[in-house]
């Protein structure tokens, strides 16, 4: 699959040079793209195809209430959304503001309003544009020079990656045992492999596992992939992802749309296609993780304890697990299930889907929030907030003492208001777990939404698969 | 970009595996519009006490505030630099600090890209050279390498010799200074003819017209 789409997005391919690909979409937020604008003017390059830019505010905006989203009181973040919006302006691309009723995270909003498909090409200037890879479009985030490059070309140099597949193998119709989630697979497989163990390549997730998982599901594995180090992440499209995308705003209608999905078929991997690297994992096994340290890899299963030194695997590796002890104020040998926390964050182009929502509602329904805890649900986009609310899920989280907020990247890398204090200890469906990517000395611990769902109301890491659920 | 091709200097050393782009330049000052000004930003929590009565003041033990590693321009790290975040403000902090090259048995994909794109050599050895050059540089901080990108090779005065990989058309780009944009739009024939025989794709179009 990730052949033919590379293949059919070749521009040129120049003695002696990368690559040129071809771009279908890029995605802009107000963080990465100030620059790259300011990059045309300077050079006097137009942007050649506004048509294939799409923008949105996520990052930095406040998720409080509207009002403070409106007027934006940090100036400096104010400054970059008003930036964004006098760009989108200048340049003709069209742009889902604060107030907007498709607003959202640039990883949510793509798929819910069809405008990511299977077969392109997708760029954006956020590592976690991998999430798109989950309809089988070849999607990677980018760094600011690039953005700029997409904006006056329209393509990217790029030396091709090599191919990574991970099979990942299920019960009866895929299933997956009681508690464990998309998330799980794709913390397991990091677990596995390490931060840096797809460097250079791009993953193709496949197996019975995958396969079983929703389009929320398998957006969850993708967009988790560059915390392995990859490129991208893909899924083969199928009956699930032409189910999901059809009738969506941007999807083709009728006699179109079969036309297209005709030619998305053709995309499947043919049968003994030659990986450079392969991993088959036995998702039977699985129990659902939970993250020790300051690194995505540094996982284990809710029913065992901080590694020792011993687990680590390298030199390299005890020194960052002692230092992920300290950091984390965390001792080898505790039993993850007997560590307090003080916060619980639901949200982020991780886990910030309607399926995530209902699943931590689940946990929810019933109880309320531990006393020590403050607890938030940040719906990813705007459509995820409106549906939640169609279905009663923000009363189950308010009632129980969540905070229902606005969309938007909040406290999953902490730079609008929603941050940790020093020291404090939060459960996050988030992405990552690096030292303070929540807010400076914040300890910040990776799972599932039902996992941390369940985490809010104990206080403390709790075993999903022995909750009470009540009706 | 400027033009880089031989550079000998003192190497400050960070023995640590997987520097994610969030400590190399923590998230709140992404806010700002500017290219330039990022320096004093590089590493901005591991230069300072986190705890206690001294904390927000410099720390000084953090190898950037030693005065004896000062004006180094070449930065020596364990596996896995720049892994995490996409923000090009990475590279722009590092090389606005004054470091040219960074020395490490990996790096991480979009971190190398944008390193490329500003003008810093990413010269990747085996984890025994690093192991090696980091144990001479935090012995003796007046301890020199040379980085000669034309050769592709790290050296010292002590017989320490190694190459590491570099792709050929990167190395030109560094080597000239050349912007890449510039450089694609000399292909925009075939960008054009490209553009034009897959107009029928509407599949691949984000809004096609009979959505």
């Amino acid at each position: 699959m990730f052949e033919k789409v590379w293949q059919q997005h070749v521009v040129t391919e120049p003695a002696g040079e990368p690559t040129i690909v071809y771009i279908d979409l890029q995605l802009v937020h107000e963080v990465t793209s100030p620059q790259a604008f300011e990059g045309l003017r300077l050079s006097g390059r137009p942007l050649r195809h506004p048509e294939r830019h799409v923008a949105t505010v996520d990052h930095n905006v406040p998720t409080t209430s509207i009002a403070d989203r409106l007027v934006i009181a940090d100036q400096i973040a104010n400054a970059q959304v008003s930036a964004l919006r006098k760009n989108c302006a200048d340049f003709g691309i069209e742009l889902f503001d604060v107030q907007d009723a498709d607003q959202g995270i640039v990883h949510m909003i793509g798929p819910e309003l069809g405008l990511t498909k299977p077969g392109m090409t997708i760029v954006c200037g956020d590592s976690h544009t991998s999430t798109h890879g989950a309809f089988g479009a070849l999607a990677f985030g980018i760094g600011t020079s690039e953005v700029e490059h997409v904006m006056a070309t329209q393509t990217l140099p790029q030396s091709k990656p090599k191919s990574f597949l991970i099979q990942v193998e299920g019960g009866p119709n895929g299933s997956l045992p009681a508690g464990v989630t998309a998330k799980d697979i794709i913390l397991d497989i990091i677990g596995r492999i390490g931060t840096d163990g797809a460097t250079g390549y791009v993953i193709e997730y496949a197996g019975s596992a995958i396969r079983a998982l929703s389009m929320e599901g398998r957006m969850t594995v993708c967009n988790m992939s560059i915390e392995a180090g990859a490129r991208a992440g893909m899924i083969a499209p199928d009956e699930t992802t032409f189910a999901y995308l059809n009738s969506r705003r941007f999807a083709p209608k009728g006699a179109a749309w079969d036309q297209a999905v005709a030619h998305w078929r053709s995309l499947a991997t043919d049968p003994g296609a030659a990986y450079d690297r392969e991993l088959h994992i036995d998702a039977t096994s699985l129990a659902p993780s939970v993250t020790w340290g300051t690194s995505p890899g540094m996982v284990t299963s809710i029913d065992s304890s901080v590694p020792s030194l011993d687990h680590a695997r390298t030199e390299a590796d005890r020194k960052s697990f002692a230092r992920a002890y300290e950091y984390m104020g965390i001792r080898p040998g505790t039993p993850i299930q007997e560590i307090k926390v003080d916060a619980v964050f639901l949200g982020s182009c991780t886990n910030g889907r309607i399926e995530d929502l209902r699943a931590a509602a689940k946990v929810v329904n019933g109880y309320h929030v531990d006393g020590a805890v403050r607890a938030m649900v940040v719906p990813g986009s705007q459509a995820v907030k409106r549906q939640a609310e169609a279905e009663g899920l923000d009363r189950i989280f308010k009632s129980a003492g969540f905070e229902w907020r606005e969309p938007g990247c909040s406290m999953c890398l902490g730079m609008n208001p929603d941050i940790l204090s020093p020291g404090e200890r939060c459960a996050s469906t988030s992405n990552r777990n690096f030292e303070g990517r929540q807010g400076r000395g914040g300890r910040t611990h990776l799972l599932s939404p039902a996992m941390a769902a369940a985490a809010a109301i104990t206080g403390h890491f709790t075993d999903v698969r022995n909750w009470r659920f009540k009706p | 970009m400027q033009p880089i091709n031989i550079l000998t200097s003192i190497a400050a050393p960070l023995p640590l595996p997987n520097i994610d782009t969030d400590q190399i330049i923590p998230k709140q000052f992404l806010k700002r519009i500017e290219r330039t000004g990022y320096e004093d930003f590089l590493f901005y929590d591991w230069r300072r006490i986190q705890e206690g009565p001294d904390a927000g003041k410099p720390d000084p033990g953090f190898v950037l505030n030693k005065p004896e590693y000062s004006g180094a321009q070449i930065l020596i790290a364990e596996r896995n630099f720049g892994c995490g975040s996409s923000r090009e403000h990475a590279a722009w902090a590092i090389a606005q600090f004054g470091f040219r090259a960074v020395i490490a048995p990996s790096f991480a994909d979009i971190f190398f890209s944008n390193a490329g794109k500003n003008g810093i050599i990413l010269a990747a050895l085996s984890e025994a050279e690093v192991q090696t050059l980091l144990e001479r540089c935090t012995s003796n901080p007046r301890y020199r390498i040379t980085v000669n990108l034309e050769a592709q090779t790290v050296s010292d005065e002590q017989g320490f010799r190694a190459g590491f990989p570099m792709d050929p058309f990167r190395k030109h780009c560094l080597l000239n200074g050349l912007d890449d944009i510039g450089l694609t739009l000399l292909h925009e024939d075939k960008l054009n003819a490209y553009e034009s025989q897959r107009r029928h794709a509407f599949w691949l179009d984000p809004k096609p017209q009979n959505a």
